[in-house]
């Protein structure tokens, strides 16, 4: 299994009143597994994502990420965990503003420490593949929403991951440009074969996947086949 | 009601900005600090000198001269002590004085005392009441550095000249007195009684010749001046009275305070300079709002105005905690610059030196504040809607160019208010102006060298470290300049400290006498040189001293020449002043003839004899090339004619003379030789000089390794003063670098997130952070660094008129420092960036 999930609590105290946002959650994803996570805003969505990544540590419960116990490791032992096995695409893109297009394809690759020319030969032909050949050497402030999401979208794919997250990567930009992400999102899995959960509030992008897991009030109330959502 | 509106919209607006916005006014404050403290210090001493006017000269006039009182003088005396005026004499000269269970020698300051003297303040003494015992015991009094450099201690012996006495006690303080003064120049006091004992005072001796009078009042001092004006004027006899001495005091510490309070005014503009670049941030955070304030029907200016009320507030916020701390630093004022004040200070708060510098402060912040705040009076109410909708920035905003001009007639104001004299301050405020924009270009230059040559195959962490420099609404080339300024400061002050000692240092140079031997009588002169050679491997040699007066110029007796009062004439010193004039066949090392021809050949019988002036001496009595002057060599006329001009290096610790003679006239005169040595080893030189006093008791000799470390003390001394008034600037400097890493606090801290979600370690973050602040701190210190050396070599050329010399290391040690500091405030406020969770990646926090 890509991520086993057992028991998963979470509850952030402020003060005196303690707010528990996931509760009972039992998860198991396999490689090479699409699943969309869907569920109304405040259900616990993006906290889940954040567990299973590794962000955070939950309150109870245990996470098994490719093999890996992230309990049983340091914060950045489960970054470097994360530099190999896992990518991000996220809302609103999160790209550096200091570094080029091209140059933010490359931090997950040279995080790893991996720079070279195979490196720098896979980051252009990733942006070649997002449609941005030519706009490599410009700054995210130079380009539009769907064109940082696809930026976005090259540097997920760069470090090849084992595990892709992405948490409503369609959420700040209009129906037509987010489709066009969607569609590159799904080729670029489909090529590369990656596990991908994807938080979404667009059922039809949930009907792409093979599988959808409905959460409310931070506890899963469905998983179901793509099909029957 | 708009006004009111805005102030309560100011008022809200502010609120969860104001802990972030309270900091970058304490860049307004420590100038304040430095204006308030100095100008109230300045105060405090002006009233300390008043009250203690008539102890800072001991007596209500002092009657000074550099031989002794002739006849008529001594008579005038005479009849004021029969008329029951307190009357004293003090003859100072240096001599060398032996203790001889110590057996170390010494040349001190003899100060020969008598008739009560001071009549006003106390000398005091330790033990206690020694002073007055010198009316009636045979001994001296000294001060604590004659015991430290004799090795000796109260009740021993001393000898001077050819007397012996015991050393009674040691004077702790004395009126009027720079504590500096005692440890400079140490002192030996001898009832005048005593002093023919000592037969010290011989022909050639430099003496100075001093009478101190007590008189009732005002109205009398003036009589008695008025009454032998004339008698006075023709025996060269200086007269001070106490009122005199207080006005000049007050002047010259003025003075001090107001050049030292242009440091702190250049922290005061560095601080605004901060307030500028952090009010900028704000209002790019702060656009958005007030574009949503247009949209609702707010006009132009109501948002102005609520945005200016902020910085209005602040800055009196923060002039007001400046005023605060300096008030506070007015009380450690006195511990600085202790050893340069020749008056106890007391301390009270001067309430308009407060004032002032809370209008200031304010007006600043306010001024330097209105630049950034302009923009927004030009946000498009479409901004609200549209995010990427911006103003025009083409259109040229009339307002700006009218801060602009206000800033600068502020700045000249300040300076001319600030500095001892107009010139001054017109100078300062060109120089200030001057200086950033240096430091704006080499900042800006360094800035564009790092973006242009980006160490492109450098590891990634520097890459990205170095790429922060440039990210959006960075504050980089404002805090290069702020911590630059800083920088250049301190390391201007130290390169021409280091220069102007190096040029000094007798220690260093081999081919320089560490040793000089005076007052060498005629018929000493081979028995000390024989001394001399016999104990160091090289010849000494020696120089002849032939005192002299000018008579006439060009055929015009002095006094004539003085009579005339158009006032165009050559100056009364140069005039009227005892030369000490010298003859030889050739130039010295630290001469340059600069007109004329140097003497080859004996001059044609009955023709002037020719001399050599130096060149500012010969500015000063009007003469050049050809023009003869008629000198009185101890009453034996002397024709001579100038026959070259030279400019001479006095900055040398050897015999330097304003006029030289050919050889050939002179040496029929009376005349005193100085011997110049060298001997490396200090047993050496003191074993030298216990044999030169025992033979020779009048001969002084003066080890010039001590004159310099006297020289290195006054100059650490005063450039304490002026490092402690530049601290005020690097502090400022690091509240803007402070200022700017908070402002850039919630990017730092997305990123860091963003890059521990993408799985950096924390180690890579911190390699950024620090690559960073390393990068910063670098171009600062370059900054500064840069424009000190430059300033330092136009200051020792054309100020000092000496050699610079860059000390490499120093500066590469200060910047180290900068470095250091950078980072250490760097990763101080960025803890939290290191320990940023990157969950806050995926939740898109605002604050
Ligand atoms: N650090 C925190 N402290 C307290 N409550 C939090 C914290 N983070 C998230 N929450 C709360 O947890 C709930 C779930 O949040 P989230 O996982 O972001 O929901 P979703 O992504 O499904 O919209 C929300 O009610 C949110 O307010
Ligand atoms: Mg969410």
């Amino acid at each position: 299994m890509m991520i086993i999930a057992e028991h998963l609590e979470q509850t952030y105290r402020s003060g005196d009143t303690a707010l528990t946002v996931l509760r009972q959650v039992d998860l198991t994803v396999a490689p090479e597994e699409f699943v969309a996570v869907m569920g109304p805003s405040g259900s616990g969505k993006t906290t889940l994502l954040g567990l299973l990544a590794g962000l955070d540590t939950p309150t109870r419960g245990t996470v098994r990420l490719d093999g890996h116990d992230l309990n049983r490791l340091s914060e950045d032992a489960r970054a470097r965990l994360r530099a190999e096995k896992v990518g991000f695409v996220f809302q609103t893109f999160q790209l550096i503003p200091t570094l080029t297009a091209l140059e933010n394809v490359l931090v997950p690759i040279e995080l790893r420490g991996a720079a070279g020319p195979a490196a720098l030969h896979r980051a252009r032909e990733l942006l070649d593949r997002v449609g941005l050949a030519a706009r490599m050497d410009h700054y995210p402030a130079q380009l539009s929403g769907g064109e940082q999401q696809r930026v976005g979208l090259a540097r997920a794919f760069a470090g090849e991951p084992r595990v892709l997250f992405a948490d409503e990567p369609t959420g700040s930009l209009d129906a037509e440009t987010g489709a066009t992400v969607i569609d590159l999102l799904v080729a670029l899995n489909r090529d590369a074969r990656t596990t991908l959960m994807l938080v979404t509030h667009d059922p039809a992008l949930a009907r792409r996947a093979r599988r959808v897991i409905r959460l409310a009030a931070g506890a899963i109330v469905s998983d179901t086949p793509a099909d029957t959502a | 009601m708009s006004g009111r509106f805005a102030l309560v919209m100011a008022w809200r607006e502010s609120r969860g900005n104001r802990r972030r916005l309270m900091l970058t006014v304490t860049a307004v404050s420590l100038g304040v600090a430095a204006l308030v403290a100095i100008n109230s210090f300045s105060a405090d001493v002006t009233a300390s000198v008043r009250s203690q006017a008539r102890s800072l000269l001991g007596a209500d006039v002092e009657l000074r001269s550099r031989a002794p009182f002739p006849d008529s003088v001594a008579a005038v005396l005479d009849s004021m002590s029969r008329a029951g005026v307190a009357v004293a004499r003090v003859t100072s000269f240096a001599s060398m004085v032996l203790a001889p269970r110590t057996g170390v020698t010494r040349l001190f300051e003899i100060r020969a005392v008598d008739g009560g003297f001071p009549f006003y303040g106390a000398v005091t003494t330790a033990p206690p009441g020694r002073w007055a015992e010198l009316a009636t015991r045979r001994g001296v009094l000294v001060d604590t550095a004659v015991l430290v450099h004799l090795d000796a201690r109260v009740g021993d012996t001393v000898t001077i000249g050819e007397a012996r006495f015991e050393i009674a006690g040691v004077v702790t303080s004395s009126p009027g007195e720079v504590g500096l003064r005692a440890a400079l120049g140490p002192r030996v006091f001898l009832p005048a009684r005593y002093l023919p004992d000592t037969r010290l005072l011989r022909f050639g001796s430099l003496a100075r010749y001093r009478a101190y009078l007590r008189l009732p009042d005002d109205a009398a001092v003036q009589r008695f001046l008025n009454q032998h004006n004339a008698l006075f004027e023709r025996h060269r006899i200086g007269r001070d009275t106490a009122a005199e001495r207080e006005d000049d005091l007050a002047d010259a510490l003025g003075r001090l305070a107001r050049y030292l309070g242009l440091v702190g005014l250049a922290a005061l503009l560095l601080g605004g300079l901060g307030v500028a670049s952090a009010i900028r941030v704000f209002v790019r955070d702060r656009i958005d709002a007030a574009a949503t304030l247009r949209c609702l029907g707010a006009a132009t200016r109501v948002v102005f105005g609520i945005y200016l009320a902020q910085a209005v507030a602040l800055g009196l916020a923060g002039a007001t905690l400046g005023a605060a701390l300096g008030i506070a630093v007015q009380a450690l004022l006195p511990l600085v610059l202790r050893d340069l004040l020749p008056v106890d200070v007391a301390m009270t708060v001067h309430w308009p030196a407060v004032l002032t510098g809370l209008a200031i402060g304010t007006g600043i912040a306010a001024l330097f504040a209105l630049l950034p705040l302009l923009d927004l009076r030009r946000v498009p109410p479409l901004r609200a809607l549209r995010r990427d909708f911006d103003a025009d920035p083409r259109r040229r905003d009339p307002l700006r160019v009218g801060v602009y001009a206000v800033l600068a007639a502020a700045l000249v104001a300040l300076a001319m208010w600030q500095a001892p004299s107009r010139g001054i301050g017109a100078g300062f405020a060109a120089a200030v102006a001057l200086t950033t924009a240096i430091l704006w270009l080499i900042a800006t230059g360094l800035v564009r060298a790092t973006r242009r040559w980006f160490p492109t195959r450098a590891r990634y962490v520097v890459r990205q470290g170095i790429a922060n420099l440039f990210r959006p609404q960075n504050q980089t080339v404002p805090v290069v300049l702020a911590i630059g300024f800083g920088v250049f400061l301190i390391a201007t002050l130290y390169v021409v400290q280091r220069s102007l000692l190096d040029q000094l240092a007798v220690d260093a140079r081999p081919d320089r006498p560490n040793l000089v031997l005076f007052d060498i009588q005629v018929d000493q002169r081979e028995g000390v040189a024989a001394l001399v050679a016999d104990r160091l491997t090289a010849a000494p040699s020696l120089t002849p001293l032939v005192p002299a007066r000018i008579a006439a110029i060009n055929g015009r007796v002095v006094d004539s020449i003085l009579a005339d009062t158009t006032g165009r004439g050559p100056s009364r010193w140069a005039l009227r002043r005892e030369y000490r004039n010298t003859y030889r066949d050739t130039l010295v090392a630290s001469e340059q003839l600069v007109a004329g021809a140097w003497w080859h050949g004996v001059q044609t019988r009955g023709e002037p004899w020719r001399v050599s002036v130096e060149q500012d001496l010969a500015a000063e009595l009007g003469i050049g090339v050809g023009d003869a002057i008629r000198w009185n060599v101890q009453g034996v006329p002397v024709d001579t004619r100038v026959a070259s001009l030279r400019r001479v290096d006095w900055a040398r610790f050897e015999p330097n003379f304003f006029v030289v003679f050919e050889p050939g006239v002179l040496e029929a005169a009376p005349q005193t030789f100085v011997l110049l040595a060298r001997a490396e080893d200090p047993g050496r030189r003191a074993e030298l000089q216990r044999d030169v006093v025992v033979a020779y008791p009048n001969v002084s000799v003066l080890d010039l390794t001590d004159v310099q470390r006297t020289l290195d003390r006054v100059l650490g001394q005063v450039a304490l003063a002026i490092r402690f008034m530049a601290l005020f600037s690097v502090g400022s400097g690091l509240v803007i670098l402070i200022g700017a890493l908070r402002a850039s606090r919630l990017q730092r801290l997305r990123e860091a997130a963003l890059l521990k979600t993408l799985g950096a370690r924390g180690r890579q973050i911190r390699d950024i952070l620090l690559t960073e602040y390393l990068t910063w701190g670098s171009l600062a210190a370059l900054t500064g660094v840069a424009l000190a050396t430059l300033a330092s070599w136009m200051l020792a050329r054309w100020v000092f008129e000496i050699a610079v010399r860059i000390p490499v290391l120093g500066l590469a040690g200060i910047w180290g420092a900068v470095c250091l500091l950078t980072v250490a405030v760097g990763l101080g406020t960025g803890r939290e960036v290191l320990r940023a969770t990157p969950l806050r990646t995926l939740r898109e926090l605002s604050e």
